[in-house]
């Protein structure tokens, strides 16, 4: 179509440019955001998804290195490749973030959340739910005669899968953490 | 060497130690203590504006026309919630600027305190980045920090909100040289193996065209100059965006006018149908793209720009190069000297034949008349009889806007002040104001629609009384005339609340503020109007009388291509269809 006859897409400074550019599929990206741990500085990060309109699947906040006064957000989104690449330059936009990491392009990483789930029953369903969270390696943190509380760690799928599993069991209240994650290696 | 002073003395020594010598305000209860240490001193001038709104738009003026941040104190509640659309205003055109604004003692907030507002959350999305002081230590810290914001990477306006028992508190005063450095550092070179793709690209481009932007502005006077480097080496043409008027001059023999919704034919058609096409601190604005499928189909395309999120946000480049405008311009001329200064000789000389009879098309002809001013006229008419003046213009947003873009011509950057993004009318009376107190001595003129000026006319008061001699030429066609052209164009001609009735005597009005007025209606007085307006040694209102019906031309119709542009009133029967209805 031109005559330069050049590479569209060439440029280095973004690993997005090795993915279809065009593509309209919507994928889900996991971006760990470290910020100066200063007031109004989650508004900010959130804000920033509602006012432009993007997606927040999971976010999880908190201090991590209190003399350095940094926080680190995991956030989940999603969107097409182009939306993602808006969203990581919108938050390296915000003065107080002082790094953008698109954990699911940067090579392997280890995502982890937490959920605590109260499942009420007795009888067979109560032997049922004590067996499968065996099985999933789930903690019981609290229990009466009729209900338990399990703690649960793992990736938010397996999450799903234990809730799907209990809520026949007597699934009575669920409360996640959202997704911590880090890049492996060294 | 530590000196302990309370907090609002803190806030003249810090601004003073910024260079600041200009602040626009307005008091209230919440900086009460910050306008007792304003009176004890003579270094900073306080303009006091008569509404907040007003303040940040003759900030912006200020900042447009020097290059230097502009410096807004406002009251808490009202006074902040005034200054939200100069915030807004200057966030989306990329002006630095300070606003300071006062809040209900620490203590207070969060019980609806008199005259409370969140002004940080509210500002948050409006500002480039805001702080509430609550510790009297940090205040000074923070003040110069909000000036490194304002004015690094992509400049933007900040806001710090300082509480009234902050300003009463005593602590120790840090200069900028004491505090740490930012850690806010945007980079400021661009990639230089880009920039050398990018020079490669030059040499073979057959129908290259350099679309430039505000950037070019904000990066200062030197990127300017490189600019015109570069372009009268190259043999590029040149275009511009409505914000980046002035950086290449109009009469510079590579010059193509203005693109856009608004822009010229040879302008807009070049984009269409360049190979390559170099943005030089633009955004590839929805005025500027039109349809975005079919827009400059053809190119490759390279965009510098200062901000990252501004590179393929709306429009996919091929040479993305992060960096200053003036930084990137320098090295790319450095490497294309150094390769030999090569270039399509042949195909360039083609490209600009083609330009030529784009040209000849004439797309800015108007039917001229000796009954009636026509806008355009007027336009013409002042920039022959105020071209040899040191002159700034600024305009308020409509028609006359586009008018006045399409007719003035700019040689030097810092020259054009309009609200571009935001599109704010009323901007242009406070902004001229700004200019002038920046350049005393200078021509301001305020290029109006009557309907605009009438939204901070207020500011009048101020401009009489810093005698600040700041001349209002409004194009007066009673009518919204912008949106009249719509509801022309898109809704069936069914003017709905497009007019302005009850409009005042803009002659009188000039009267009862203490400064001058004249109307003007016969074209054949038109001229000597505009002179006794520029000879005035004082503020002036120009009422002139217009066309009222007149539709400004060229446009692209929202939703179609470049080369789809209507050239006049013949092309405009039902032109703009259900689809591109939706888009403002
Ligand atoms: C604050 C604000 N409100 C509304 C608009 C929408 N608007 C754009 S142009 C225009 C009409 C401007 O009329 P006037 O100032 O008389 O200028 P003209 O178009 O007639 O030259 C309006 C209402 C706007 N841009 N800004």
């Amino acid at each position: 179509m031109n005559a330069l006859n050049i590479q569209k897409g060439m440029s280095s400074h973004s690993a997005y440019d090795l993915r279809d550019p065009n593509a309209e599929i919507v994928e889900s990206h996991t971006l760990a955001v470290l910020v100066e741990n200063e007031p109004g500085v989650l508004a900010r990060v959130i804000g920033l998804f509602s006012g432009r309109g993007y997606n927040i699947d999971s976010l999880t906040v908190a201090e991590v290195d209190h003399t350095g006064h940094q926080s680190r957000i995991t956030v989940v989104t999603s969107g097409t490749p182009a939306v993602i690449e808006q969203i990581k330059a919108q938050l390296g936009r915000i003065v107080p973030v002082h790094e953008v990491h698109d954990l699911t392009v940067e090579g392997p990483s280890v995502e982890r959340e937490l959920g605590l789930f109260k499942v009420r029953g007795q009888g067979d369903k109560r032997v049922e739910a004590l067996r499968i969270a065996e099985i999933f390696r789930a903690n019981v943190v609290d229990s009466t005669l009729e209900s338990f509380v399990f703690e649960l760690v793992g990736t938010p799928s397996k999450l799903d899968a234990f809730a799907d599993l209990m809520r026949p069991l007597g699934l009575a209240d669920l409360a996640r953490t959202g997704v911590a994650a880090l890049a492996r290696g060294a | 060497m530590s000196r302990s002073m309370t907090g609002a003395r803190m806030v003249v020594e810090a601004l003073r130690d910024q260079g600041v010598d200009t602040v626009f305000g307005y008091p209230g209860g919440a900086v009460l203590p910050i306008y007792d240490e304003i009176f004890q001193q003579n270094d900073i001038t306080h303009v006091l504006v008569r509404h907040e709104q007003g303040a940040v738009h003759m900030a912006e003026g200020y900042a447009r026309s020097t290059g230097k941040p502009g410096v807004v104190l406002v009251t808490s509640g009202p006074g902040a919630t005034n200054a939200v659309t100069g915030l807004t205003d200057a966030l989306l055109d990329s002006i630095p600027l300070v606003v300071l604004s006062g809040q209900v003692p620490t203590f207070l907030i969060g019980t609806d305190g008199f005259q409370e507002a969140d002004t940080v959350g509210i500002t948050r999305p409006c500002t480039k980045h805001n702080w509430l002081v609550k510790d009297p230590a940090k205040l000074a810290e923070t003040i110069h920090k909000g000036f490194h914001v304002a004015t690094s990477g992509r400049p933007g306006p900040v806001l710090i909100d300082i509480p009234k028992d902050v300003q009463f508190a005593t602590a120790d005063y840090v200069g900028p040289k004491q505090i740490e450095p930012a850690k806010y550092q945007p980079a400021r070179k661009g990639d230089i193996a880009a920039i050398t793709r990018l020079v490669e690209l030059i040499e073979q481009a057959e129908r290259p065209i350099l679309y430039t932007g505000g950037g070019v502005i904000n990066s200062g006077p030197a990127a300017s100059q490189l600019l015109r480097e570069l372009a009268d080496a190259t043999g590029i043409p040149v275009t511009s965006t409505l914000m980046g008027l002035g950086a290449y001059p109009a009469s510079g023999k590579n010059w193509i006018g203005m693109l856009g919704m608004h822009g010229l034919y040879e302008a807009n058609l070049a984009m269409h149908d360049c190979d390559l096409m170099i943005n030089l601190g633009a955004r590839f604005d929805d005025r500027i793209t039109g349809r975005i499928a079919d827009f400059s189909p053809g190119s490759v395309k390279a965009h510098v720009d200062i901000d990252p999120s501004s590179i393929n946000k709306v429009i996919r480049v091929d040479i993305p190069i992060l960096g200053d405008v003036g930084h990137v311009l320098e090295d790319l001329l450095k490497v294309w000297k150094s390769r030999g200064r090569k270039v399509n000789t042949p195909a360039l000389g083609k490209w600009w034949e083609k330009i030529e009879g784009w040209k000849s098309k004439n797309c800015l002809f108007f039917r001229n008349s000796d009954k009636i001013i026509k806008p355009q006229h007027a336009m013409q008419r002042l920039e022959a009889l105020t071209k040899g003046h040191d002159r700034y213009i600024t305009t308020e947003v409509g028609q006359h806007q586009m008018w006045a873009a399409q007719y003035l011509g700019f040689d030097e950057p810092n020259r054009w002040m309009t609200s571009g993004g935001l599109g704010t009318m009323g901007y242009g009376l406070p902004a001229s104001i700004g200019v002038q107190m920046a350049h005393p001595e200078a021509l301001v003129i305020n290029v109006a629609g009557d309907a605009s000026w009438l939204m901070n006319m207020q500011e009048m008061g101020t401009a009489v009384q810093f005698r600040l001699p700041v001349k209002q030429f409004i194009l007066n066609n009673e009518r919204l005339g912008m949106v009249r052209q719509w509801q022309q164009l898109l809704h069936g001609e069914r003017y709905s609340q497009s007019w302005s009735d009850s409009l005042p005597d803009f002659v009188k009005l000039a009267e009862a503020f203490g400064c001058k007025g004249a109307q003007v209606r016969d074209p054949g007085d038109l001229d000597a109007a505009i002179q006794q307006m520029i000879d005035y040694d004082g503020p002036f209102i120009l009422d002139v009388l217009v066309e009222k019906h007149e539709n400004c031309f060229p446009m692209i119709p929202s939703g179609k291509p470049h080369n789809e542009m209507l050239l006049g009133e013949a092309e405009t029967q039902g032109v703009i269809e259900s689809q591109g209805a939706v888009l403002v």
